[in-house]
């Protein structure tokens, strides 16, 4: 970007770095600055640290077993100086609830989004760098994944795979073995559009001048991709990557929602909301809370996401 | 454009053959089939392996597939198990038409769709209605009237909307108009099913018990699509073809709806023909909350029991439609800009 030296100062290149009052900013800075001034942006972010500070501060104040005791004597409880929240049709603790689903609920988004990045730029830097056959081959896999429906897709491949997977124990923690086939089946089934969107920067950025360069100073393939063509496609992932984890949080919700995702006694904001919308009438409490939860995630991850998008827009000339 | 045309359809072909092969797959662990088919009956092993030989279970996967993809008319089945296949098959293979029979109540799978997707069309055609007609509103509105109030603060609602998950929206809208409306004494909408069972099947109940899911499926596209259009339309306001036909002189309403609004709202064609996946995945939610006897539930159902013909059947009637939408919006796209050619 053009570097903020006052023209008083004579021409900027007879000036070494130190010389010029403000120094260039770096990519990052500049994205920072930019990222500063979109007010949504900022609100998305500021929403999204109160909202990981609920879910992993609130494992202070509430344990785990807390959250999963079983009470039938105070179930569907209306919120009180008690329960804040109310309690569930078993009795369990809503408050205490939303706290440890929540922790599960941002993970599978962040892991999902991890297993998307892997398979849609793997996929879209092959077809796009490559081409040929190979390019034409995985495109049509793209889209053959595209074609079903991805809550269709999702839903056959959680029936699939879902009683294959035991338990798991990490730190002291049990997880029911259906987050990770939760996962794995969201990053699965999400990267077809990744893989298009990287695909088209590595078609366009391979035509460049400086890729003709380091090929005939003889970089290697590798090298080329890595250090060359990836990091400058890196704005359109990040921003597509951010988006991914509301998108996969919203996608855990509806599978759990219809009965096929994470399973108890493992929390998850989604699976809190199954079944409660038979209870509609009676006990709001049940859905409103892990609902609304999932409602702001979703919003401010958006949010975030936008003002990424537009920080990280090499045409924008805002500092 | 012939050509075109000939070229996409043939390949489909292979496209949809891959998706039915992966599927199938994906089906084999679904479930127990004979559990399905003769629920808690069938405890004696003889029985399931007659059961499983009439199925077809006892064959390699591939041959099953084979068979559910061509039929097995023109080959034998060992029915008795002794070893000698001597009955001829009955099924006439997807190919052909067959997409055999349910499991859970023994009906062609043909059949059993056919009984729901009208509703799921009523659903989704008058909500693709409702989200054309108020994103073009809203979004024509708030571009006219840019940094209005208006504006402002349809902006926040569509991000709102636009974020918020189609099973809260329904949650909320449901306790806000059915619940709450009901105890205010004021006339409330129904949640569950598509007619009182009282009332009967009329148009005025139908119509009455499509509210509030029609609201649920459109509200997100709604929400998106006027965001789009509303761009969309400033930047077309800002052309020189809209200075030029301001300059003649021409009459407002002519310049937005004639000139500017013909040249913004284009791309919304390709748009909603390649949403169709995510208008069906919100039917599928929709249809389960409020009880809609459509596809979605269908599905649902079907995949809870492990009932794989009518499973596959769903999913490969989904898969040709979306790929002939797209080959639809493709084609409409060419014929309404004539910039572009497709060879």
């Amino acid at each position: 970007m053009e570097s903020i030296a006052p023209p008083s100062k004579g021409s900027i290149a007879n000036l070494s770095p130190d010389v010029l009052e403000t120094p260039p900013l770096s990519l990052g800075q500049l994205t920072w600055r930019r990222f500063r001034r979109h007010k949504m942006a900022n609100f998305g972010a500021i929403m999204l640290i109160l909202l990981v500070l609920y879910a992993f501060g609130g494992a202070f104040v509430f344990s785990e077993a807390y959250a999963n005791k079983t009470e039938t004597g105070a179930r569907l409880q209306a919120p009180s100086r008690e329960h804040p929240f109310g309690t569930d049709t078993v009795g369990r603790d809503i408050l205490a609830r939303t706290i440890y689903g929540g922790q599960i609920s941002i993970l599978i988004g962040l892991t999902a989004m991890l297993v998307e990045l892997v398979i849609g730029v793997t996929v879209g830097a092959i077809s796009g760098f490559f081409g040929g056959l190979i390019d034409s081959l995985l495109m049509r896999i793209t889209e053959a994944v595209i074609v079903i429906p991805q809550i269709f897709l999702l839903l056959v491949m959680a029936k699939y795979f879902a009683a294959s997977i035991p338990n798991i124990t990490i730190l002291g923690r049990t997880f029911s073995g259906s987050v990770v086939v939760i996962i794995l089946v969201i990053g699965v089934t999400t990267w077809p559009y990744l893989a298009r969107i990287v695909r088209s920067q590595f078609l366009s950025i391979k035509e460049n001048d400086f890729i003709l360069a380091a090929r005939a100073t003889g970089t290697s393939t590798t090298e080329i991709i890595f250090r060359h063509i990836l990091p400058n496609s890196i704005a359109p992932i990040i921003v597509s990557g951010t988006l991914s984890v509301a998108s996969a949080i919203t996608l855990e919700a509806y599978i759990s929602f219809l009965g096929l995702g994470v399973r108890p006694p493992t929390a998850t904001w989604g699976n809190m909301l199954e079944g409660a919308y038979n209870y509609i009438e009676t006990a709001w409490w049940l859905w409103f809370f892990p609902g609304a939860l999932i409602a702001l995630i979703v919003l401010s991850i958006n949010f975030v996401g936008d003002g990424l998008r537009d920080a990280l827009d090499p045409h924008s000339r805002a500092i | 454009m012939t050509r075109y045309i000939l070229r996409r359809l043939l390949q489909a072909i292979p496209l949809l053959f891959v998706i039915s092969l992966v599927l199938f797959f994906l089906m084999q662990n679904m479930g127990d089939p004979i559990a399905t088919m003769g629920g808690r009956n069938v405890t004696r092993s003889a029985d399931r392996e007659r059961l499983k030989r009439q199925l077809g279970l006892d064959k390699p996967i591939i041959v099953q597939y084979l068979y559910w993809l061509a039929g097995n008319d023109w080959a034998k089945a060992d029915l008795d198990g002794d070893g000698i296949a001597e009955t001829p098959g009955t099924r006439r293979g997807v190919l052909r038409g067959d997409f055999g029979l349910s499991l859970v109540n023994k009906k062609p799978v043909t059949q059993v769709i056919w009984e729901r997707l009208p509703n799921t069309l009523l659903l989704m055609l008058t909500a693709e209605a409702m989200i054309l007609i108020f994103a073009l509103l809203i979004g024509i509105y708030s571009a006219l009237k840019q940094y209005s109030t208006f504006d402002n603060i349809i902006t926040t609602i569509t991000f709102l909307f636009y974020s918020m998950p189609v099973f809260f929206f329904a949650l909320v809208t449901m306790y806000i108009f059915a619940v709450n409306f009901k105890k205010w004494g004021l006339p409330y909408l129904p949640t569950v099913g598509m007619f009182e069972p009282t009332a009967g099947k009329t148009p005025l109940q139908v119509a009455w018990h499509m509210v509030l899911p029609t609201a649920t499926l459109s509200f997100g596209f709604i929400a998106g699509y006027s965001r789009y259009i509303r761009s969309a339309m400033l930047e077309a306001m800002g052309q020189d073809y809209v200075r030029t036909a301001k300059a003649k002189g021409l009459p407002k309403p002519e310049i937005v709806y004639i000139h500017a609004l013909k040249n913004a709202a284009l791309p919304i064609v390709t748009i909603i023909a390649l949403d169709l996946p995510f208008l069906l995945g919100g039917a599928i939610v929709t249809e389960r909350i409020f009880g809609w006897p459509g596809m979605g539930r269908l599905f649902l159902d079907h995949v809870s029991r492990g009932d794989t013909p009518v499973v596959m059947g769903i999913l490969m009637m989904i898969a040709v439609a979306v790929v002939i939408f797209q080959l639809i919006a493709d084609i409409l796209y060419a014929w309404l800009d004539p910039r572009i050619r497709y060879t």
